[in-house]
């Protein structure tokens, strides 16, 4: 071959790249004709079937051409790049993948758990990894575990990294591998979102299980957000370090999603690309909006117009970033940290934009268990103050003296509890634990003794009178706290009647609404359809009379990231209500027991979880703790986390996993009872958790609702998909309670579950 | 066979129609949402849970009730008379006139021609090894039975009961379930067909296959 021949040989090379950057310039624009690209693929195009008939000077002056006016549109996109221009980077066929980082980041893996399409859920890939770093002339290898999802380089059975029920319970299944072998875990986040289908395990209670688990697991964890879709991206993002991807996109939901919801916009129905493109910009999505945010740690640097798979120099810059992640995690659990923290800073001022492969200084990832403490501590507290600073409250007077007695009252209380249950009350369980065993070893002494004297009485004067007659607390139990004062639904004061959903099938009679709301609680009497009741029947009649005190009303759902139209809605809400956030929390009585209740009501906002909310959930959960008093999550409608918050909703879900997680672990009783809908962030987490879980009878519960199972899965689920019987049948939720029953029920499940004590620790 | 094949379908050609009368529940005040002559739907969807068309709305105590089409059809005949009105419980109001399918009509008449052979009770049903392999090598028609032999399982409670067969003797023409299906009580499991009515039976379905269209 002469260098001419070679030459043109190149060409053909390179004219399949630049093909190849046409192609990804319009997918990142999301238009082929953006500055007349289709013409310039056509040219490509032409010249890749003419190569061998042009003058070969003619070529490569036409090629030279192309590839100036290519580089020309490239640096106009990056200047260019928007919100839903980062989408579609992160959805471009050509954006690196979890393979391409398995493969060019760690020295060497092995896959686990199956691979490629013979796999349980081949949208998550687990590997058993190490990665090396060098320290002068020195290597040292780490073991880590990779999961993270794989979208496939067009592999249609990963699912887009769209992760099933079962695809998460393996990540968890390798991640207490990881905890069992003491090995870090990189969790490298690829996912729209999770695949919203409801069989055992379930989305929704899957991602709960992850999250709970990740609050408390016992090794450092890195997360990398490529592709951040909210419920999906958490099942795997509660990590000690979040690192982002500078072109990646980190949200609530997708701009399409959130642009259905705000535009109204029916099914099958097309979305003006106008709205997504201001949902994208409102919902704050991108790496520099979660950081400003608080949501993740760092960003590590992508080329302008985001990183492909052929990026060498990013995987290295990631690598880096990766293993500095992991050192820090793991010098901020050790007492001795200062030169090795400082020899690494030094490292990374050296290369503030490249990466270097000299660290200067080895860090080992092992811990000791006094440094495991220490990382469950600080993992707590992280995401504890996460998105703190956005959390509203109610403006105040410049010296208000009601909070500062509410302030001193708190401290005093706070520390009574901490001496009655904190110091004194395991000296008085291990006093009585003491007693009882002597007590039981001197009964079993002396029956060998009083046995025969007994056996000779009862012969005598015949059998005594067995057993107390214990009284049943519970079956003595009315529906309401007090009959003869029963709070009646402002549902009942109309004339009129209605019909049971139900009556096709049953034959239910039309129900007079009088009756209905009041003598029947809303519940149908042939076949016992719940009609939905406000969530005020609940606090009336539920709670002993005058008992319920609520708390922390100085909390306000807010609007943090500015959101169009968020406000007006707030304030109608508020209007509406007399109410200032989706979430009320108070303390209780049932039954004489007491009680720390919080509960997301569907008035205000259809109940959804923002910051205001999320901070609320937490400080009941905190109270329950100080107070060792049972905890309810009474959830009478939660429509999932507010969209219009972004991430800072999202974040809710492992903060409030985090609190519930602690109290539990602290020996807390945590009862979830769903009530007419429940979906979404929250069941994937605070509330899915939970060991002890009921329905309300007609409630439904789930990940997500028909139309987007519909639009993600392409599949129809039928009508009673969500019901309580199904997520019963599932084994979501523990039992069907009928709301006749709920207070003898929660009654008998404080009773049974929570022991004498009602704190079993 | 005393069936008139030519008759038979003689008035299926002429009267291919089958009226639903369509009657008030309960008392109330009507407004009919339909008019003459409009094409109505079923329910509709997977698990039919998509109402059929909005026929009437009967209005009682403040308590709009939505009145929709159970079947496909047109508006035969509406009595215009109760428009805004009180009716009766029970009342006709319209009739939609369906025109029978073709798989309706071979059911029709299949039901005329078959002994049908119920289930006793709600179970799970298969068919014993032998006739099910037998009918898996020569076709549906393949087994023919007589009074005392053995021609289903009967599964409740993981306990097998052999069924035995008690009517005229014939060949099995049709099997009404899938093995290991729960069937409600009194459904049908098999369709019998007396050896010299067999032919008969195949040229009805025949020629209403290719003389009916749908």
């Amino acid at each position: 071959m002469d260098a001419e021949q070679k030459h043109i040989a190149d060409s053909g090379q390179f004219l399949t790249q630049l093909a190849s950057r046409i192609s990804y310039l319009a997918d990142v624009i999301g238009d082929s004709r953006w500055y007349a690209l289709d013409t310039l693929l056509e040219e490509v195009t032409f010249l890749r079937s003419a190569i061998f008939e042009l003058p070969a000077k003619e070529l490569f002056r036409r090629i030279k051409v192309l590839d100036e006016r290519i580089s020309i549109l490239e640096d106009r996109a990056a200047k260019e790049i928007t919100p839903v221009r980062m989408v579609n980077i992160v959805r471009s066929v050509q954006r690196f993948t979890l393979q391409d980082i398995l493969e060019n980041i760690y020295d060497s893996f092995t896959e686990l758990g199956g691979e490629e399409d013979c796999n349980i859920d081949p949208a998550v890939v687990v590997a058993r990894a190490t990665i090396s770093r060098r320290v002068k002339k020195k290597i040292y290898r780490h073991q880590v575990m990779v999961i993270g999802h794989e979208k496939g380089m067009g592999e249609e059975y990963r699912n887009g990294g769209c992760a099933k029920p079962w695809g998460n319970d393996k990540a968890l299944r390798y991640m207490k591998v990881a905890e069992t072998e003491g090995i870090p875990i990189h969790f490298f986040i690829f996912t729209p979102g999770s695949y919203p289908i409801e069989d055992f395990p379930g989305a929704a209670q899957q991602i709960a299980r992850n999250i709970y688990a990740m609050s408390k697991l016992e090794v450092p964890m890195v997360s990398f957000i490529s592709e951040g879709g909210s419920g999906g991206a958490e099942a795997i993002g509660l990590a000690d370090m979040r690192l982002m991807a500078s072109h990646g996109y980190y949200s609530v939901i997708s701009p399409e999603g959130a642009a259905a919801i705000e535009g109204r916009i029916r099914e099958g129905q097309k979305v003006p690309r106008e709205l997504i493109e201001k949902c994208a910009e409102q919902l704050c999505m991108t790496a520099e909006d979660n950081l400003r945010l608080g949501t993740i740690d760092r960003i590590v640097q992508e080329p302008p117009l985001g990183a492909r798979r052929d990026d060498y120099d990013f995987f290295k810059r990631l690598r880096f970033e990766m293993i500095k992640a992991t050192d820090e995690v793991v010098l901020s659990t050790k007492s001795f940290r200062a030169f090795r923290a400082y020899a690494l800073r030094r490292q990374v001022k050296k290369h503030p934009q490249d990466s270097t492969d000299d660290f200067g200084v080895h860090i080992s990832w092992n811990l000791s268990d006094a440094e495991i403490e220490r990382l469950l501590e600080l993992r707590s507290q992280k995401y504890r103050a996460m998105g703190q600073g956005y959390i509203e409250l109610k403006k105040q007077t410049i010296i208000d003296t009601s909070t500062l007695k509410d302030k001193t009252k708190e401290t005093i209380s706070r520390l009574y509890y901490e001496i009655k249950y904190g110091l004194l009350k395991p000296q008085k369980k291990n006093v009585q634990k003491v007693l009882q065993e002597v007590t039981g070893e001197g009964a079993a002494f002396l029956s060998n003794i009083t046995e025969p004297v007994k056996a000779a009485v009862d012969f005598l004067a015949g059998p005594q009178e067995g057993a107390r007659q214990y009284s049943d607390e519970a079956a003595q139990i009315s529906i309401f706290n007090r009959e003869w004062e029963q709070y009646v639904s402002p549902l009942a004061n109309e004339d009129r009647t209605v019909s049971c959903p139900n009556a096709a099938k049953y034959g239910c009679l039309d129900l007079w609404v009088p009756d209905l709301y009041g003598e029947f609680c809303g519940v149908c009497p042939a076949c016992g359809h719940h009609f939905p009741l406000e969530y005020q029947w609940y606090l009336q009649n539920l709670f002993d009379a005058g008992s319920v005190r609520e708390f922390n009303n100085h909390i306000i759902s807010g609007n943090p990231l500015k959101f169009q139209g968020l406000d007006a809605r707030l304030n109608r809400d508020v209007q509406r209500t007399g109410r200032k956030s989706g979430i009320i929390t108070f303390k209780a009585k049932l039954n004489g027991i007491k009680i720390v209740v919080a509960m997301p009501y569907s008035n205000f906002r259809s109940g959804t979880f923002g910051s205001a909310e999320g901070e609320k959930f937490i400080r009941a959960c905190d109270l329950a703790r100080t107070r060792r008093r049972p905890f309810i999550a009474y959830i009478h409608t939660t429509g999932g986390i507010r969209i219009q918050e972004g991430t800072l909703g999202v974040i809710q879900m492992p903060r409030c996993t985090m609190a519930v997680r602690e109290y539990v672990d602290s020996g807390g009783l945590y009862i979830v009872v769903y009530d007419n809908n429940s979906y979404a962030g929250p069941v994937a987490s605070f509330l899915g958790c939970s060991p002890y879980q009921v329905g309300i009878r007609s409630s439904r519960i789930g990940f997500a609702g028909p139309r987007v199972i519909r639009e993600t899965t392409g599949q129809d689920v039928p009508p009673d998909y969500h019901s309580a019987r199904n997520a019963l049948m599932r084994g979501h939720i523990q039992g069907i309670w009928d709301r006749r029953d709920f207070r003898k029920n929660l009654y008998d499940a404080l009773q049974t579950m929570g022991g004498p004590n009602l704190y079993y620790k | 066979m005393d069936l008139n094949l030519n008759e038979l379908l003689r008035q299926y050609h002429a009267n291919p129609y089958e009226d639903h009368e369509i009657c008030t529940p309960h008392t109330g005040i009507v407004t009919f949402k339909v008019t003459e002559g409009q094409h109505t739907q079923g329910p509709s969807g997977q698990w039919l849970h998509k109402p059929g068309t909005l026929l009437f709305i009967l209005e009682r105590e403040n308590n709009p009730k939505r009145i929709t089409a159970k079947c496909n059809g047109q508006v035969a005949e509406i009595r215009h008379e109760f428009e805004g009105k009180f009716a009766e419980a029970g009342t006709p109001l319209l009739k939609i006139r369906h025109r029978l399918t073709k798989d309706e009509i071979i059911d029709r008449i299949l039901t005329e021609v078959l002994t049908v052979f119920p289930a006793p009770q709600k179970a799970r049903y298969y068919l014993p090894p032998d006739i099910a392999s037998q009918m898996e090598k020569g076709g549906e028609t393949s087994i023919s039975i007589k009074p005392g032999d053995d021609v289903l399982i009967m599964s409740l409670m993981k306990r097998d009961t052999l069924l035995k067969y008690e009517g005229m003797p014939g060949i099995i023409y049709k099997v009404y379930f899938k093995a290991g299906d729960l069937v409600e009580q009194d459904a049908p499991l098999l369709g019998i067909c007396p050896p010299e009515n067999v032919q008969f039976v195949q040229k009805i379905i025949d020629r209403i296959k290719n003389e009916w269209e749908d």
